[in-house]
C-alpha cells in the first residue's frame, strides 16, 4: 500500500430517505497535497465531508485513515484519526477569547494552563503564518480572523487531515489570498487539505487535485495542472455550457429610486445602515457588493417598508409622470397602495418570501390575496399564475398544490422570482437570488434579471460572487460596515478594486485600534 | 507519535469488532403514504387494547370480556347512552374547534377552561338578574351575547400583552383559567352567602327541537356543535382571514414581508377563539346545567387541546378525534360502576395482606384511558419518524410497535 495515502474512502454511500446523497463514493488522499472537491449545491459534497469528520455515518462502505479501517462515529472519533473539519458556519462561543475557544473540549488530562495554550497557539500561528491574538475575544473578531480561530482548533488539536466547508464564501479577494498562502504553508508541512467550493477560479489556483462529485456519484479525480475551468464545468453539470452573462447596454436610464442619507439602527444603537445614499436607474441593474451581513439585507428591507428607519428619505419617481413619492415611514401595504410596483426577492426564501408548508397556488397569492373585497379567497387567479410560471420557467413539480419546500432550491426560486415579477414591477430588488442554485438555474435567473432590465425596470441585485456582479451590473455599488464605500461603473472596474472597497472602512478601524485597544479593554472592564 | 498511533489503531479494531453503530437510529420520514398512516394507527389501537387488557387481567383481575362489554356497553349500550355520548362528543367538539385557530397561528391557547367558565358565568349573571323580568328569547340573546363578550374578552387579553409586549401565551392563558375559577367561586358567594352550590335557575332554558323526544337538549348541542364546525372549516380554508391565520403561523416573518399584521390576526384571532369557547359556556349553562359551578367546564378546556392536535387541526377530523375520546371517557366511567363489586384476588393484594383493598381501585379507568390516549399520541412519533436498524430495516409497523411498547 501506497505509504502516502493518508485518506480513503470506498464505495461509502448515504440516504437520507429516497434521496441519495452520495453513492459509492471512491476517494483518496494523500499526504501533503490539497484536494478540492467540487460540485454544484446539492450534489453530495458537504454530505461526503460530514462522514468523514464524524456527523453522519455512512450507510455503506468504509473509510480507511492510514492504511487502516476507521469508524468514526463522532466528532470524537474524527479528531482521534486526527481529522478536522472547519464548518461554514462558525461554531465559536462569542464572549470567550480565541485561547478558550481553541481549548475548549480538549480533554488531554494536562492541567489547563492558559500560558501553555498561548504559547502552543503562538507557535502554530508562527508556523502556518496566522495573525491572531489568542487573548481577542471572538466577537471583536472579523469573520476572518474568526475562521483562524476555527482553524486553530482543529490544528490544536493535532489534526493531520483537514476539511474546510466552502472557506472563501465570507472573505474579501484579498483575505482569500492569505487563507491560500496558510494553506499552502501546511501543505508544505504534510498536512492533507480537503477544501469544498463551487468556485472555479479558486480550484485551479490553490489545488493539487480536483475530485468533481455530481448527484453525489463521484465522477472523477483530476489533476488541476491538467485541466481547465470549462472542462470541469462540463464534469460538474455532466454538458456544455456557456458562462457568458449577456449584458445589453442600458437604454436611456432614468433615475427611478433616489435614497438619501438612509440610516438605521439596531436594539442596541448600533448603526447597521450609515448615511446610505444612491439613486437607482429604470432600466439598469444595479449590484450590491459588500462582505455578507455589511447591511446589505437591512438596506433592501428598508426601501421595502420593513424597517424603522432613523434618518433619510426614499424616494420613488413615477415612470410616466416622474413626480417623487416618498417611501419613508410607510407599511408594504401603504407603499403597494400608492401604486408603487415594488418587488423585493428576499434572501430568506422559504422563511420570509414564501410559506414552505403551503402550495405554489397559496404562495402564488401571498401579494395578491387581499385583492377584492368578499371575504372568501379566489384560488382561480393564482392557480393559473402558477401553472403559467410553472410553464415559462420550466419548474419541476409534481403539481400546483405541492408544497414549496419539497421542492428543490433552484425551482423555490423560481417559484418566487416568477410571483415577484408576475407583478410587473417597476423596481425589483433581490437579495442573493442564485445563492444554493446550480449553474441552469442561476442563468436562468440572470436572464430573468436582464430582461427585466430591459423592460425599464430598476434592478437592484445584492450579490456574492464577484465574478457574477462584474459580468452582470451596469453599476456597482459596493458597502462596508453599512457605509457607502463607492459606487462604479461595472464594465471597467477589476475585481480587485472592488475587494479594495469592501474592506475599505475596516482597516481604517483596525489601525484605529491597534492604538487604542487598550482604552477599550478598560471601557469593558468597567460595563 | 508512532505509539499514540497504534493506540489509535488498535481501539480502531476493537470497534470493529464489537458495535458498528448503535442498533437502530431514527429517521425522518420524508412523507408516508396513507395507506400506511393508517396502519400505524390501527396498530397502535390494537396494540393499546392488547395491553389494557393485559394490564387490567393482571392488575385488577378484571376479565377482557368483562372490560370490553363494559367500555362499548357504557358508550352505545342503551339509546339514552348513545344520546349521552354524542353530546359529550359534541361538547368537546366544541371547545376544540375555538382552540383551533389559535393553533394553527401558534399560538398555544390553553385557556380554554377558563374562556368556557366566564362565558358559562356570564350567562348564569344574565339569568340572576333579569331572569323573569324579560321574555324567555330575549333572555337567551342577552346570556349568547354575555358570554360570547366575556370568552372573548379572556381570550383577547393574554393576545393584547402578546402582540404588544410578546410575553408567554402559554403562562398567560394558563393563568387566566385560575382567575375565571376563583371569580366563579367569588360570585357564587356573593350570591348567596350561605348555600354556595349553585341550584337550577327557572329562567333561561334553550332547546331547539321541544319536539324531539327526551333528547331535545342533546339534539339542540349536537346540532349546534357541528354547525361550526363545518364553519371553522370553511373559515380557515376559504377564507382571507384564515389564509392570514396560516400565513402568520408558519412565518411570521413572511406575514411582515407581504404586509399583514401579526399583531392584528393575532388579537383577533384569539378574541375569536375566545369567543367560541364563550359560546360553549353558553350552551352547557343554557341546554343544561342553569347553573355554574367551577366543575361546569369539567376539564374538558384541557382535554380539547389533545382533540385538536390528534385532529391535525382540521375541523372535520376533529369529529373523530372527539368521538375517541368521548368513548374512552363513557367506557371508563361505566366500568367504574361495574367493576364496583368484583373482588380483586391476585399476587399484589395477596401480598398486601390485610391492608388489601376490597374493591377494584376507582383509578383503574382512568389508568385504561391513559394507556389508549399515550398509544394513540404516541404513534405520530412513527408516523413522521422512522428506525434504521443496523445492517437490516424493519419496515412493517410490527417492529415499531414493539419497540413503542418497550
Amino acid at each position: 500500500m501506497n505509504q502516502n495515502i493518508s485518506l480513503e474512502l470506498r464505495g461509502v454511500s448515504k440516504f437520507f430517505g429516497p434521496v441519495i446523497a452520495n453513492n459509492k463514493v471512491d476517494l483518496t488522499v494523500y499526504k501533503g497535497e490539497i484536494l478540492a472537491i467540487l460540485g454544484e449545491n446539492g450534489c453530495g459534497k458537504t454530505t461526503l465531508m460530514n462522514m468523514i469528520s464524524g456527523i453522519y455515518y455512512p450507510d455503506e462502505g468504509q473509510i480507511f485513515v492510514g492504511g487502516d479501517e476507521a469508524v468514526i462515529r463522532s466528532p470524537q472519533d474524527a479528531f482521534r484519526y486526527k481529522i478536522g473539519m472547519i464548518h461554514q458556519h462558525f461554531k465559536l462561543v462569542d464572549v470567550f477569547t480565541a485561547a478558550e475557544n481553541i481549548t475548549m473540549g480538549v480533554k488531554d488530562g494536562k492541567k489547563y494552563s492558559l500560558k501553555a495554550v498561548n504559547d502552543k497557539v503562538f507557535d502554530l500561528c508562527k508556523r502556518y503564518g496566522f495573525h491572531i491574538d489568542p487573548r481577542k475575544k471572538i466577537h471583536e473578531m472579523s469573520v476572518s480572523e474568526k475562521q483562524t480561530v476555527e482553524i486553530l482548533k482543529v490544528l490544536y488539536r493535532g489534526a493531520d487531515i483537514l476539511i474546510l466547508d466552502e472557506p472563501t464564501a465570507v472573505l474579501t479577494p484579498q483575505e482569500t489570498d492569505k487563507l491560500f498562502q496558510v494553506l499552502r504553508k501546511m501543505r508544505e508541512d504534510g498536512k492533507s487539505i480537503l477544501i469544498i467550493t463551487h468556485k472555479l477560479h479558486e480550484v485551479m489556483s490553490i489545488s493539487d487535485r480536483v475530485a468533481v462529485l455530481r448527484k453525489g456519484e463521484h465522477i472523477a479525480t483530476v489533476e488541476t495542472a491538467d485541466t481547465n475551468e470549462a472542462a470541469l464545468t462540463e464534469m460538474m453539470v455532466g454538458k456544455k455550457v456557456s458562462l457568458n452573462i449577456d449584458r445589453p447596454e442600458p437604454e436611456n436610464p432614468t433615475p427611478r429610486l433616489e435614497v438619501k442619507g438612509l440610516t438605521l439602527s439596531d436594539e442596541d444603537g448600533r448603526k447597521i445602515l450609515d448615511d446610505i445614499t444612491f439613486t437607482a436607474n429604470a432600466g439598469e441593474i444595479l449590484g450590491i457588493a459588500g462582505i455578507a451581513g455589511s447591511g446589505q439585507k437591512e438596506l433592501l428591507e428598508s426601501i421595502a417598508g420593513l424597517q424603522k428607519l432613523n434618518a433619510g428619505e426614499v424616494f420613488y419617481l413615477h415612470p410616466e409622470s416622474g413626480v417623487p413619492e416618498n417611501l419613508k415611514g410607510k407599511s408594504p401595504v401603504q407603499i403597494r397602495d400608492l401604486g408603487v410596483r415594488l418587488s423585493f426577492v428576499p434572501e430568506d426564501r422559504l422563511g420570509m418570501g414564501l410559506v414552505g408548508n403551503m402550495d405554489i397556488v397559496d404562495n402564488m397569492m401571498l401579494r395578491s390575496y387581499k385583492k377584492g373585497h368578499f371575504m372568501f379567497l379566489d384560488r382561480k387567479k393564482p392557480k393559473k399564475l402558477a401553472e403559467e410560471i410553472i410553464e415559462s420557467l420550466e419548474v419541476s413539480t409534481p403539481g400546483v398544490s405541492t408544497p414549496v419546500r419539497r421542492l428543490s432550491g433552484g425551482n423555490v426560486q423560481k417559484v418566487l422570482v416568477g410571483r415577484e415579477i408576475s407583478s410587473a414591477p417597476t423596481v425589483l430588488m433581490a437579495a442573493y437570488p442564485v445563492r444554493g442554485l446550480d449553474i441552469n438555474s442561476s442563468y436562468t435567473i440572470y436572464n430573468l434579471l436582464t430582461k427585466q432590465k430591459q423592460k425599464g425596470v430598476a434592478v437592484i441585485f445584492v450579490g456574492e460572487d464577484l465574478d457574477v456582479l462584474l459580468e452582470l451590473c451596469d453599476r456597482i455599488m459596493v458597502i462596508c460596515g453599512g457605509k457607502v464605500t463607492g459606487i462604479c461603473d461595472g464594465r471597467s472596474i477589476t475585481k480587485e478594486e472592488v475587494g479594495l472597497l469592501m474592506t475599505k472602512d475596516d482597516r481604517k478601524k483596525k489601525a484605529k485600534e491597534g492604538g487604542e485597544s487598550d482604552e477599550q479593554g478598560e471601557k469593558q472592564s468597567k460595563e | 507519535m508512532s505509539k499514540v498511533k497504534s493506540k489509535v489503531k488498535s481501539e480502531a479494531r476493537e470497534k470493529k469488532k464489537s458495535a458498528h453503530e448503535p442498533l437502530f437510529h431514527v429517521a425522518k420520514r420524508d412523507r408516508i403514504p396513507f395507506w400506511k398512516s393508517i396502519l400505524i394507527r390501527f396498530g397502535a389501537v390494537l396494540l393499546a387494547i392488547a395491553v389494557c387488557i393485559l394490564f387490567a387481567l393482571i392488575f385488577a383481575d378484571v376479565s377482557p370480556d368483562m372490560l370490553i362489554k363494559s367500555m362499548v356497553d357504557g358508550t352505545f349500550g342503551t339509546e339514552r347512552r348513545q344520546w349521552l355520548t354524542a353530546e359529550a362528543l359534541a361538547r368537546l367538539l366544541g371547545i376544540a374547534l375555538a382552540l383551533t385557530p389559535a393553533f394553527v397561528m401558534r399560538f398555544w391557547n390553553i385557556g380554554g377552561e377558563g374562556q368556557v367558565l366566564m362565558g358559562a358565568l356570564a350567562s348564569v349573571t344574565c339569568v340572576i338578574y333579569f331572569g323573569g323580568k324579560v321574555s324567555e328569547p330575549v333572555l337567551l340573546l342577552m346570556m349568547l351575547a354575555a358570554a360570547l363578550l366575556a370568552g372573548a374578552l379572556w381570550g383577547f387579553i393574554p393576545s393584547f400583552f402578546k402582540a404588544l409586549w410578546n410575553s408567554n401565551e402559554t403562562l398567560f392563558t394558563l393563568m387566566m383559567n385560575y382567575v375565571a375559577i376563583q371569580l366563579i367561586e367569588f360570585m357564587l358567594v356573593f350570591w348567596n352567602p350561605k348555600h354556595p352550590n349553585m341550584d337550577p335557575l327557572p329562567h333561561g332554558h334553550l332547546n331547539l327541537f321541544p319536539s324531539v323526544e327526551h333528547y331535545g337538549d342533546e339534539l339542540t348541542m349536537i346540532v349546534i356543535i357541528f354547525a361550526v364546525a363545518l364553519l371553522m372549516f370553511i373559515y380557515l380554508r376559504y377564507s382571507k382571514h384564515g389564509y392570514e391565520i396560516s400565513v402568520v403561523g408558519e412565518s411570521e416573518n413572511t406575514a411582515r414581508y407581504v404586509g399583514i399584521s401579526v399583531k392584528k390576526v393575532t388579537m383577533r384571532t384569539m378574541a375569536l377563539s375566545g369567543l367560541l369557547c364563550g359560546l360553549v359556556g353558553f350552551l352547557i349553562v343554557a341546554v343544561f346545567d342553569n347553573s355554574v359551578s367551577t366543575e361546569t367546564a369539567g376539564g374538558l378546556g384541557f382535554t380539547a387541546i389533545m382533540v385538536s392536535w390528534m385532529a391535525k387541526f382540521n375541523p372535520l377530523v376533529m369529529i373523530g378525534t372527539a368521538g375517541i375520546v368521548a368513548f374512552l371517557d363513557k367506557g371508563a366511567a361505566c366500568l367504574n360502576t361495574n367493576l364496583g363489586s368484583v373482588q380483586i384476588d391476585n399476587f399484589l393484594t395477596r401480598s398486601m395482606g390485610e391492608n388489601a383493598p376490597t374493591g377494584i381501585p376507582t383509578d383503574l379507568p382512568n389508568i385504561l384511558v391513559a394507556i389508549i390516549l399515550f398509544f394513540i399520541v404516541g404513534c405520530e412519533f412513527f408516523i413522521n419518524y422512522q428506525l434504521k436498524f443496523r445492517k437490516f430495516e424493519f419496515g412493517s409497523k410490527k417492529t415499531e410497535r414493539k419497540e413503542e411498547a418497550k
